[in-house]
């Protein structure tokens, strides 16, 4: 009975909060409902015995609601919880797609013939995660790292407002002590600037 | 709290986030909705593993779907943040470079 209820609750928060991010007027408030819709959602993956799974992505959706809300201070240039706003466009035809997105999707959960599950849950689902990714499912993680390492260069890249072809040049050519030229910085460093 | 009941609230979830990443112009907003659809199919999978198969491989699934929500968290706001350096603008309907 319990886990019903909790269960209910939990997802009237999850779906809630998440509408509450398009209708609330603030860009500050939206991140906050944000951040309670994966706390909702985080609650119910604990509930399905995944209770690893679950805090690490309530924690980590927390921290990136923050960080969010620190971007969005940095782009709006000021509180952005004080500036009502209505940044919007195609507001009818976006909402006949979700509908019908949801229409379709809530029609293959109830109507598909899902089959019978295999197996029981491991006692320990952690442990039994650990062994899977320090064992069978290393390849995964390997992957997965280069790829977060990709995106670390990839951003700081983009990111960057002065990279080394702003100070050298197209071709990397200006600059250096045998040429006599310096490179083009904004605050000259180095020694006898 | 069955299979259904769990991919249902997974599927509203998704359509929410589909209305926002759609109509919102704010970049940070629509990153805001595509969160909010892998957050939907975060809890499918969840939901999937538990009711259908309940073996390491689909907690495996749901941590690099975790690492795909950070992946596009990152280069969002990498993104956003030229956009802005370019356009003082952090609309989508600013960013028009690819446009014929």
């Amino acid at each position: 009975m319990i886990p019903a209820i909790l269960f209910w609750f939990f997802s009237v928060v999850a779906v809630a909060s998440g509408a509450a991010v398009f209708i609330v007027n603030s860009m500050a408030r939206a991140s906050y409902a944000l951040a309670v819709s994966f706390i909702a959602v985080g609650a119910i993956i604990v509930q399905l015995h995944l209770d690893y799974i679950g805090v690490i992505t309530i924690l980590m959706m927390v921290m990136e609601m923050a960080i969010m809300a620190v971007f969005m201070v940095m782009y709006m240039g000021m509180n952005p919880a004080l500036m009502p706003m209505d940044m919007t466009h195609h507001k009818h035809r976006s909402a006949i797609i979700a509908v019908a997105v949801f229409v379709i999707l809530a029609g293959g959960a109830l109507f598909i013939p899902w089959p019978a599950r295999i197996g029981v849950p491991p006692g320990d689902v952690t442990a039994s995660l650990g062994q899977a990714l320090m064992g069978s499912k290393m390849l995964v993680m390997l992957t997965i790292s280069p790829a977060l390492f990709a995106t670390i260069v990839a951003a700081l890249v983009l990111a960057n407002p002065r990279g080394r072809y702003d100070r050298l040049g197209d071709s990397l050519t200006r600059g250096g002590a045998d040429k006599g030229t310096a490179p083009e910085d904004p605050i000259r460093g180095g020694l006898g600037r | 709290m069955t299979l259904q009941l769990v991919l249902l609230i997974a599927a509203a979830l998704f359509a929410v986030g589909l209305y926002g990443a759609l109509s919102q112009q704010v970049v940070v907003m629509v990153m805001m909705g595509i969160e909010l659809m892998i957050n939907g199919v975060f809890l499918a999978g969840g939901g999937l593993w538990f009711y259908l198969a309940p073996t390491p491989d689909g907690q495996t699934l749901l941590l690099v779907i975790l690492a795909a929500m950070t992946v596009e968290m990152a280069m969002g706001f990498a993104a956003a943040t030229v956009v802005h350096r370019s356009r003082n603008s952090d609309m989508t309907d600013a960013a028009t470079e690819l446009h014929g």
